[in-house]
Parts: C-alpha cells; structure tokens; sequence
C-alpha cells in the first residue's frame, strides 16, 4: 500500500496532464450554443429582395432545415458560398438566409455574383436578430429539427469536410 | 516648458479616459448608466473573448452595450438584462463564471488540492512520529536497548 501512495502523484499529474492536453488541441474561439435543443428564437425578417417574402420563426419547423448567417462584407461567407450552392444544388432539405449587418443593395448584388442558394433570406440590418441567435461571428450555420428546434450550430466557414461529416450526417439522422 | 507639462498632462488625462463606450451610447438617466456601466464590465466581448462589452471595440461589444441600455431602460432589473445575454449566449458571457452546480469543481477545486495536500502531509508527520516513538521515547532521545548497542560499537572500535 505504502507503494502505490508512492506514484500516486505522478498517477495525478498524469492525468491532469492528459486533461490539459486534450484541451489545447480544442479551438477556444468555437464556443457552444447556448440553443442547442432550444426552439429557434422569435423573429420576422423584411425581406432582402423586393417584392419576395421575407424570413420569420413561423418559416421553420415541419421538416429539418438548414439556417445560414452570412454578409456581403464576411470574407469566410465567400469561401463557404460554394459550398452552400452546391448543398443547394444536390440536397432538397431547404436553406435559408440571414443577412446579418448588410446592405440590402450590397446583398443583393453579392448573391447575383455568386448566385443564391437561399430559399428565404431575412434581412437582418440591425444585427438584433443575430442576437436573438446567439450569434458572434458570421458566418454561422444552424441545423433546425422538424419542432423547429436549433440541433447543431457550425461557426465559421462550412468547408466541404464540416458539410460532409457533420451537417449531412446530422441532417439524414433527423429525417428518420 | 510650461506647454509641455500642460501636453504631457492632457494625454495623460486622454489616456485614463480611452474606454470603448461612444458619447451617443451613453444614457442620459446617470444612475441607469452607471447600472449599465457595471453590468458591462462583467459582459464578455464573444468576438474577442478576454475583453468585457465595455472595453472592446467590436462591432458586436457596441450592439451589446446598446442592447443592455435599452433593457435598462425598458425597467429590466440587472439579473433580467443578464439572464437574457445568458439564455442566448450561454454562461460564457460572463467574465465571472457564475456559481452553480457544473461549475463547483472550478471554484472549489483549489480548496480541494489544498486540503488534500493538508491532510497528505499530516499524515506523514504523524507517521514520522511515531517511527520515533517506536524508536525511543518522542523527544528523540535513544532507547536503553539503542544507547547499550551503541556503546557496544563505540566500545568495539576502541579495542
């Protein structure tokens, strides 16, 4: 007995060695959403082009939808744009749009350049409803359930690989 | 020489006031912009995450900082305007981890080490005295059995 007393400490400062280690491979700026399995938040979007509808709370829920936070100014809006045309493209789960903080007229020529893959944007301006979401950085991408509840939050660009592993994944389990 | 100390105290001055907060976020009510004041120093900048609302410069900090005003404003008692931030943003608005059951280890952790540590070393006093009971009598002085061996030794390498 008296031996094993002798490693314990090094037992101890094993593991919180090993705890530490595993924290510095995680990136502190990706923090959790504080929704996660919380219905989405009230809002009511104007719309961004004129004379289509607008992006409200009431639009979600009924089948599993994917929600992007973006802005003609974001630069990492840009490198996930193709990525969200393609989705667009091959998946018929139903994107939508929040124009956090921009220009209608910035917005609107951004999405003629690069094409729209959004099946509803809401034009954020003030940057209240980005709150309302939790959101800290755009862009932002949300996986809503069929309840209409937030069940995955991605921060920053969704690169092929997130899309891939993670949102894809996600988006066939809660189809089921 | 007089201009010069008149230059160096006004940047001085300039310099103790350089805080985030604009002139047209400021309340006019001074009491509620002191609430706000003190709330936002406890509110964590996401985007930058070591500051509070109050010192960044972020974009967000300011939506943040007005956004805490108008609640003020609006009557909402300083727990509401903070359980709001919370509820959209988690408990990592906070600069101060709040104190609740998932964050006990966080604070009472060190206490933990320490009386461990405490209890660690004595035990190993008391073990220690009692070898030395064992040995003797506790005042470290030799047994009759230790002081008859040791004259035998001394005794041996003298012959």
């Amino acid at each position: 007995m008296p031996r094993l007393l002798f490693i314990l400490p090094l037992l101890l400062f094993g593991a919180i060695a090993a705890y530490f280690a595993v924290g510095l491979t995680k990136d502190p700026r990706l923090l959790p959403s504080a929704l996660i399995d919380k219905p989405a938040p009230e809002f009511d979007l104007p719309p961004v082009h004129d004379g289509q509808e607008g992006f409200a709370k009431a639009n979600l829920g009924g089948e599993v939808k994917l929600v992007n936070v973006f802005a003609s100014w974001c630069v990492p809006c840009k490198v996930e744009h193709p990525v969200l045309m393609r989705f667009a493209e091959t998946n018929d789960t139903p994107l939508y749009g929040i124009n956090y903080k921009d220009k209608k007229t910035d917005a609107v020529a951004w999405l003629k350049q690069l094409g729209d893959p959004y099946k509803r944007i809401g034009q954020d301006l003030s940057g209240r409803v980005g709150i309302e979401w939790g959101v800290y950085g755009v862009p932002e991408t949300y996986v809503v359930d069929r309840e209409g509840r937030i069940r995955y939050r991605h921060v920053g660009p969704v690169l092929p690989d997130a899309m891939k592993e993670k949102i894809l994944p996600l988006i066939e389990e809660l189809k089921k | 020489m007089k201009a010069f100390v008149l230059g160096l105290t006004m940047i001085f001055l300039s310099s103790l006031s350089a805080l985030a907060v604009n002139p047209d976020e400021v309340l006019d009510d001074p009491l509620l912009e002191k609430r706000a004041r003190a709330l936002s120093v406890n509110i964590r900048c996401l985007v930058c995450q070591n500051q509070s609302i109050d010192d960044s410069n972020a974009d967000l900090a300011r939506d943040l900082r007005v956004l805490v005003r108008e609640r003020l404003v609006a009557g909402d008692s300083d727990t509401e305007v903070l359980d709001y931030l919370i509820a959209r943003y988690g408990d990592f608005v906070m600069l101060k981890p709040p104190f609740k059951g998932s964050t006990y280890i966080l604070w009472f952790g060190p206490l933990i080490v320490f009386i461990l540590a405490a209890i660690g070393l004595a035990v190993y006093f008391r073990r220690r005295q009692t070898e030395y009971a064992d040995a003797g009598d506790s005042t470290g002085r030799l047994s009759s059995d230790e002081r008859e061996r040791l004259t035998r030794l001394l005794d041996r390498e003298d012959g």
